[in-house]
């Protein structure tokens, strides 16, 4: 006979941990304009014109669902009976994924208690990494931990976030030793100065590199190619055809 | 006439410029500066199909001191720039650099701000070997296009009229 009727799934692109977030409920943190770093007329691709937002994810309200409740829950206990309640700024979960946002004076305190508590025991640090937002003014440069609890098979993430001007976060070499030179890259890429770091020198460029070269407003670097009859821009002048 | 034809038959006659580059280029010992994908290609072709001992060239020396050639193999970065020019100081004359494949030539794929836009910027290179990365037939082309130059290199006043010419 003809197919029966299938049991309705949702697909799995429509699980709960998929759909964005509510429109309305986003934080711009600046825009992106043009593809390629194409700036003005003369681009007739027509990626010049385009002009996308770039969002973060709203706070997300308790309950949390899942795992996360119970992190949580430990974690402001802790946090509490140490007087450093306003430690966690958010708290984000995404795509499946739970991001504490924290307060940079409180990093290395909320580091220790999420290795040490036995209900947390998030042991394993994969390392820093540097973000540089140049819209988002007073929160320019971020750092994030990326956590793996190896107890309990979860992962969380943390981020902390540092004005320009003063791109100073406490270095959490003292709780997880890994980060010395996750921290020194992110120094030397970003120009996050990790305050309390052994030996904050720059690892990938030589040590007396002007700049730092993955923030966005950092050139890439390239010459032209000559070949015999001509000579072709770097990548990030190729476009214009002015 | 001439000193040919008042010699027994059996003897060779030469020049001390051909022998002395047959004796450079003969057992050319090339120093390991393997940096990226351009040296599993030069492993390669010290391996057993494509060999570099039958031309004398098995032996890559680990120490600078004892080598002749210096293959650059792969994209020097900023950071490794200077100690690439050390070790290209640590060689004794004669030597001769090999730049292997296209990072090493000019940069190669690579036209940002970490690696050395061709490695001539840091130290005189005799060949330029394109390809990313070249294959051990062209490595070998390249050696061998190396080794006519070294047996053809003048000495003494010869040499120093040839560099005036240049």
């Amino acid at each position: 006979m003809t197919d029966e009727k299938k049991v309705e799934q949702p697909a799995p692109e429509q699980s709960q941990d998929n759909v964005p977030a509510p429109a309305g409920e986003v934080h711009p943190v600046g825009t992106r304009r043009g593809m390629f770093g194409v700036h003005g007329s003369g681009d007739t691709s027509g990626y010049g014109g385009l002009v996308s937002p770039i969002v973060y994810p709203a706070a997300a309200q308790r309950p949390f669902g899942g795992w996360y409740d119970e992190v949580a829950d430990a974690l402001e206990e802790r946090l509490r009976a140490d007087g450093l309640d306003h430690a966690v700024e958010s708290v984000v979960i995404h795509r499946g994924e739970i991001t504490f946002h924290l307060r940079r004076e409180d990093v290395v305190a909320v580091a220790q208690m999420l290795r040490d508590d036995p209900r947390l025991r998030f042991e394993l640090c994969s390392g820093v990494s540097g973000v540089h937002y140049p819209d988002d003014a007073g929160h320019e440069l971020h750092a994030v931990y990326h956590l793996l609890s190896m107890t309990h098979n979860r992962r969380i993430r943390l981020e902390v976030s540092a004005p320009d001007a003063d791109p100073h976060i406490p270095s959490v070499v003292g709780v997880y030793p890994t980060c010395d030179w996750h921290e020194r890259e992110t120094f030397d890429m970003f120009g996050i100065v990790f305050d309390g770091h052994p030996a904050l020198t720059r690892i990938l460029m030589p040590d007396d590199w002007p700049g730092h070269p993955q923030r966005k407003d950092y050139p890439l670097g390239g010459i032209p190619v000559e070949y015999k009859g001509g000579s072709i821009p770097p990548p990030d002048q190729r476009r214009s055809y002015n | 006439m001439g000193l040919e034809e008042k010699l027994p038959s059996g003897v060779l006659l030469t020049t001390v410029e051909g022998v002395a580059g047959y004796m450079r280029k003969a057992s050319f010992w090339p120093a390991t500066f393997g940096l990226a994908c351009c040296a599993i290609e030069m492993m390669t072709s010290g391996g057993p199909k494509y060999d570099l001992a039958r031309f004398g060239m098995e032996v890559f020396r680990a120490s600078p001191r004892q080598a002749d050639l210096m293959i650059v193999a792969g994209r020097v970065s900023q950071k490794m720039a200077p100690v690439l020019r050390q070790i290209y100081d640590q060689m004794p004359d004669p030597k001769w650099v090999l730049a292997m494949g296209v990072c090493a030539s000019s940069g190669g794929m690579f036209n940002n701000y970490a690696i050395v836009q061709g490695v001539d910027h840091v130290v005189p290179v005799d060949m330029y070997l394109p390809g990313c990365p070249p294959r051990p037939e062209m490595l070998i082309d390249a050696i061998l296009k190396l080794h006519d130059q070294v047996q053809h290199t003048k000495l003494g006043s010869n040499r120093k009229a040839e560099i005036e010419q240049q």
